[in-house]
């Protein structure tokens, strides 16, 4: 069997990320064993992001080039950004419950608005879903990526404007923590090797689409 | 650009007749109202949280939804005997056909609005009297953002397989921005504060309004393309 270097090489630096932040990294003074879930949260927070901007990217290029080839960009990155998401909306409350003292605070602008970056790519995915023909699902869905991404601002600020306006639990907030330098590789590892599953990902999500794809057209040729 | 708003008109007068003829929509869409105020004064405890307190939360969620029921039947009534067809092919610009819709819907929801926040002030015993100008400053600027996503996804929401299931789900994160801003924006009136702590609320609505109205207007065409 021909090994896919792609999600190997990924699957090994996620791996060693993990070890290394796990046995090799300085436990956190103040926060103990709870802080290495940032090491989790933080890159798949990144991912999340990077996976809708190209979404929004690619739904933009697709309106002007029409190339199929990327709306299954923007379908496979949709569907591996809402795992990531999801990820960050796991591990943000599991962390949350020991050092803020609950699972969910509303007056924590990136919580929120990750919350509703969810709720807009699950939309997307479903939106796909409900339509048939491929040309007018490509469309439809681009002009929704394209929204999408203009609307993430708008709710990130309204979310601000509501959390500072409502009183702030008093609790250990670290305020923008600068890193020890151990610390700080753990972190920038563990952004690279997600970057990299993220890439795998796709490109396994991509291939299936384009199959799906080919699929339904020899179908189509031959009925 | 007068062509355009020409055009966008004929279109709005069009879709209003038929729904000043029928009513149906508008019937709807103001009972559901209603009957939501009423609803949800009893799904407080009052003596725990005042009508006040109550009253800017009700009236926009309100809104957002009445609106809902209003957008769907803007290209709704255009599905049945392929009525979109037509107006495609007739010499009319895409951005207008898109604008005329987000017209009459406006005027649609402003009307639902006008009689939804009385009948707030009047059950929920508040004086809107002092804040009048503020809030309707703050309705039109709620209206308009929503018109203008809530068009865009009901012309999309009519072509797929989900149809009218599908409009609140693409459209209410889009609302979230408008409800928070409107809602807090409310409190804030309701509660006596000077009208100047609303102004960063006031301008996240114009600002949403601007961007969206734009790239609702520029997006449509390629909704509509065959």
């Amino acid at each position: 069997m021909k090994i896919s270097w792609l999600p190997t090489l990924a699957g090994a630096a996620v791996i060693g990320t993990v070890i290394r932040a796990v046995f090799f990294t300085p436990l956190e003074a103040r926060q103990g064993a709870a802080q290495k879930i940032f090491y989790i949260h933080v890159p798949a927070a990144w991912v999340a992001f990077l996976a809708f901007f190209l979404v929004a990217i690619a739904s933009g290029v697709y309106l002007w080039l029409r190339d199929p080839r990327l709306d299954r960009f923007a379908e496979s990155s949709a569907e591996v950004g809402v795992v990531f998401t999801t990820v960050v909306l796991i591990t943000g409350p599991l962390w949350a419950k020991p050092i803020w003292g609950t699972f969910w605070a509303w007056w924590d602008v990136r919580l929120v608005s990750t919350l509703f970056l969810w709720f807009i790519y699950v939309s997307y995915i479903v939106l796909r879903g409900a339509i048939e023909s491929p040309e007018l699902r490509a469309r439809y869905s681009a002009v929704l990526g394209i929204l999408g991404a203009l609307l993430i601002p708008f709710i990130h600020l309204s979310v601000y404007l509501f959390a500072t306006m409502h009183p702030m639990p008093i609790v250990g907030k670290p305020s923008a923590p600068s890193l020890p330098i151990e610390m700080l590789i753990t972190l920038m590892l563990s952004l690279v090797s997600f970057t990299l599953l993220y890439f795998a990902f796709v490109r396994a999500r991509y291939n299936y689409a384009a199959e799906r794809d080919a699929a339904a057209a020899r179908t189509d040729h031959d009925a | 650009m007068a062509d355009i708003l020409s055009a966008a008109w004929l279109i709005a007068r069009k879709d209003l007749s038929i729904e000043f003829r029928t009513r149906s929509a508008f019937f709807s869409a103001v009972i559901f109202a209603l009957l939501g105020l009423v609803i949800f004064y009893y799904a407080w405890d009052p003596t725990a949280v005042t009508a006040t307190d109550l009253a800017p939360g009700v009236l926009w969620v309100i809104f957002t939804f009445s609106g809902l029921l209003g957008l769907h039947r803007s290209f709704g009534v255009e599905a049945a005997d392929h009525a979109l067809d037509g107006l495609l092919a007739s010499p009319t610009s895409r951005e207008a056909i898109f604008l005329g819709k987000a017209i009459a819907n406006l005027i649609f929801v402003g009307a639902v609005q006008a009689i939804a926040i009385p009948a707030l002030a009047l059950f929920y015993n508040l004086r809107l009297g002092d804040v009048a100008g503020p809030l309707i400053a703050i309705a039109i600027l709620a209206a308009i953002g929503l018109v203008a996503v809530g068009t865009l996804f009901s012309a999309m929401a009519v072509n797929t397989r989900l149809a009218e299931l599908l409009l609140p789900m693409l459209a209410l994160p889009f609302f979230v921005p408008i409800v928070i801003a409107a809602a807090q924006a409310t409190a804030k009136l309701l509660g006596g504060r000077p009208v100047i702590e609303v102004g960063a609320w006031l301008k996240l609505l114009l600002a949403f309004d601007i961007v969206f109205v734009a790239a609702c207007t520029l997006a449509y065409p390629f909704t509509v393309e065959d």
